[in-house]
């Protein structure tokens, strides 16, 4: 920061992170990193793929707004994130150093291991189990850490999960093997618990990777919603403060097209806002001067000045907040399957190992042969493929789901979508796309000449409509024409000069709603309406729902006639008119009821009731609250992401079930034997990679989860 | 069996030095975007800005 004045390479001592979540390949990659390296300034731009970031280092003289302006041209949406400079939080990679420990002590374990078994005796043996017990007991204890303390902590609460039974077979097996290493014994199985934790170890580092991917996606959707405001101080001067910095009495400039960081009183001008995200309620609402405008409401009509009178967490998401918490209480609640399958697991092979060692007591073995045969049979039962069992067949569909735009937040998320027979949809946002889509028939009404100059002007404003218009042309394949002198007044329109007439996209003079009016020279005005459409595919998706045999109803915020025109098109039965807390206690009826219940929904309003369903959803647009009250968000404008991921879930659950069934007859064969005292480290090594390397063959199964169609 | 006590530390230090390797690239953040890494290899260094 100092050397400013060096000639040589100027001291990039700052750097930004910044999130653009539009980011998905190689190409869109490079793009960014050349843009944003080409601004003068900027020393270096590196894109991290996975969060979909780019750090940029840079001097001192360039704002986070220019860099978010230089990617805003080529296309890609970006939002700076200051509090990201703190690394994120990953699930992967505490894990990474216990799975490398392991696996490189497990193979030279097995090393050693292998010419025991293939004949070396005597003093051979004893040497190597000596160097197998000074590589693997420490590897043990490094690598055994995440089991021994998850399951510790399960112990102290009195209860039981799946990392019991393996931390009680890992240290017996390691413990059992010291000793005999110890008096010059013939057995040692210290390969067989390294490889127990190595597998198991990768089975949670996929997982892991799949839940951190997911998160990352979301965490880039949120840093979209996010946002600041335009600081307007008392001398005049402008300046950008993020929402966090906001403090209750500045004054916010908030232009057309801009989402309120705050709760605040309007002091100059007068505008409408789309309250859609807080409310439900879809048709935009007129405010003057003295109203109050409320955070995350978009402003559609003119630039006005907001003074701030709450912020961040206080007064209206206060009491969205509170309901949330309780609610989210009580899903943790939830028992996941593998932790109820241990419930069952941990007695059952306790309690026959015990048996085993009275069985051969009262046989008449020595007491050191019937405690070797009791641990042999803790060790063959050590649930290596039941751990494997749910991870694994989750990694996999979870994977299925993110390629078809379906990010899965939390793990037990599919277990609890698996049983859903009754889907509860928010309206704006949900079953529609939740922004104004010009009318297809007014556009197709358009000649050439007309749709061109439209295109152009449209192109030429940031107003939701105009952005709205400009879009659907595009996609028409309409090129825009030339226009001349262009100039946008605010509140009225764009206006322009085409072939020496005037021409203007302005607003109606009368009538409410949202609508557009083309004018060119004095040919007839052309008025072209907008409204918030159905998603694309939603009737076929809930044809698909209502196969699987899950009911639909709409559950919205919105007004009745808004409400009853969606319900008569989608064919569903709908409320109206419901508060954030209505919402909730329609999903606590109906979960009182006995269903399982779905909810899907985008706004403020929708949190607590998407916290209190027993799996939810919610799209890419939605709020900040909803992305985070959601197990799962869908990427997309696809309302078949709803089906895909309910029968992704089921068919994770059915290969779970025969993961388990898999699991479960692998014990049945080898148990026997153990009890029999017949089980070598030899065979219960290859036992538990053949059964482990079943269950992951038959996770794999679930790569095309998504597929719809042949769905039960 | 003499050849053993050569060829058990050898064997040993070459997994030791694979493992050391691989904490260092651990700790040099080579695993931080492993999406992103395999996408660079795409990414063609000349040409002009897109």
């Amino acid at each position: 920061m100092a050397q400013t004045l060096a000639p040589v390479a100027p001291a990039a001592a700052l750097h930004t992170m910044l999130a653009v979540p539009g980011m998905h390949c190689a190409g869109c990659m490079s793009k960014v990193e050349r843009v944003l390296g080409a601004v003068p300034g900027v020393a270096a731009a590196r894109v991290n793929l996975s969060a979909r970031m780019v750090r940029v280092e840079h001097d001192g003289s360039i704002t986070d707004r220019a860099l978010v302006a230089a990617l805003e041209d080529v296309g890609f949406a970006a939002q700076p994130r200051r509090e990201a400079l703190v690394r994120p939080h990953s699930a992967v990679r505490p894990l990474l150093a216990p799975l490398a420990v392991a696996g490189f002590a497990a193979m030279n374990v097995m090393l050693l291991s292998v010419s025991i078994w293939s004949g070396a005796d005597g003093a051979t043996r004893d040497l190597f189990h000596w160097i197998s017990a000074l590589i693997g007991v420490p590897a043990i204890a490094y690598a055994g850490q995440p089991f021994f303390r998850s399951a510790w902590g399960a112990l102290r609460k009195r209860s039981t999960n799946m990392d019991v039974p393996i931390s009680i077979g890992v240290v017996i097996a390691t413990g059992l093997s010291l000793y005999e290493t110890m008096r010059g014994g013939e057995h040692a199985w210290f390969d067989g618990a390294l490889m127990l934790l190595a597998f198991l170890l990768a089975g949670r580092v996929l997982d892991a990777m799949m839940r951190d991917r997911a998160r990352a996606g979301v965490d880039a959707l949120m840093a979209q919603a996010a946002q600041g405001a335009m600081v307007v101080a008392a001398d005049g001067t402008l300046s950008w403060v993020i929402s966090q910095n906001l403090r209750a009495g500045m004054v916010m400039r908030v232009a057309v097209g801009e989402r309120l960081a705050a709760d605040g009183e309007i002091v100059a001008g007068a505008s409408s806002f789309d309250q859609s995200l807080l409310t439900g309620e879809s048709a935009p609402v007129s405010l003057l001067r003295g109203d109050t405008a409320l955070a995350g409401t978009l402003n559609l009509g003119a630039p006005v000045d907001v003074r701030v009178s709450h912020t961040g967490h206080d007064t209206t998401l206060a009491e969205i907040a509170r309901l949330m918490e309780a609610s989210t209480q009580n899903r943790s609640r939830y028992v996941r399957i593998a932790d109820r399958a241990a419930r069952l697991y941990a007695p059952a092979v306790h309690t026959l190992a015990a048996l085993t060692v009275i069985g051969w007591l009262v046989a008449g073995a020595s007491f050191y042969t019937a405690l070797v045969t009791g641990v042999a049979v803790l060790i063959i039962t050590c649930p290596c493929a039941l751990g494997l069992a749910v991870p694994v067949a989750q990694v996999v569909a979870s994977g299925s789901m993110m390629r078809a735009g379906i990010m899965v937040k939390d793990g037990s998320a599919l277990e609890r979508l698996a049983g859903v027979d009754r889907a509860l949809l928010d309206k704006t946002g949900t079953l529609t796309l939740g922004r104004p889509v010009p009318d297809p028939v007014a556009l197709a009404a358009l000649t050439d000449d007309e749709a061109a100059v439209a295109l152009a002007l449209a192109s030429h404003s940031r107003h939701p409509l105009s952005r709205a218009l400009a879009d659907a042309l595009s996609l028409r394949g309409i090129a825009a024409a030339a226009v001349e002198a262009v100039e946008e007044r605010t509140g009225e329109g764009v206006f322009a000069c085409w072939n020496g007439q005037p021409v203007a996209l302005r607003r109606p003079e009368a009538g409410a709603g949202s609508a557009a009016v083309l004018v060119i020279g004095d040919a007839p005005a052309r008025a072209i309406s907008f409204a918030d459409r159905l998603r694309p595919d939603a009737a076929a998706a809930l044809a698909h729902l209502r196969r699987m045999g899950i009911s639909s109803s709409i559950l919205s915020g919105d007004k009745v006639e808004a409400v009853a025109q969606i319900a008569r098109e989608t064919g569903l039965t709908a409320q109206a008119n419901a508060r954030p807390a209505e919402k909730q206690d329609a999903v606590s009826r109906l979960r009182a009821g006995g269903a399982n219940v779905l909810m899907v929904g985008d706004g403020l309003n929708d949190g607590p009731a998407l916290a209190a369903a027993n799996a939810s959803m919610a799209p890419g647009s939605a709020s900040e609250v909803g992305l985070q009250a959601a197990d799962m968000v869908f990427v997309g404008e696809t309302l078949l992401a709803l089906p895909r991921a309910v029968v992704a879930a089921r068919r994770t659950m059915a290969v779970v079930r025969q993961n388990f069934v898999l699991a479960i007859g692998y014990n049945l064969l080898a148990v026997p034997l153990a009890m029999a005292g017949l089980v070598t480290p030899l065979v219960a090594a290859a036992a538990m990679s053949a059964s482990s390397l079943l269950v992951v063959a038959n996770s794999l199964r679930l790569a095309n989860a998504t597929r719809l169609g042949a769905a039960r | 069996m003499s050849n053993l006590l050569l060829l058990v530390p050898v064997a040993l230090l070459l997994g030791l030095s694979g493992l050391a390797a691989f904490f260092w690239a651990l700790k040099g953040g080579q695993f931080d975007d492993a999406e992103g890494a395999a996408a660079r290899i795409l990414i063609d260094d000349e040409g002009p800005v897109a």
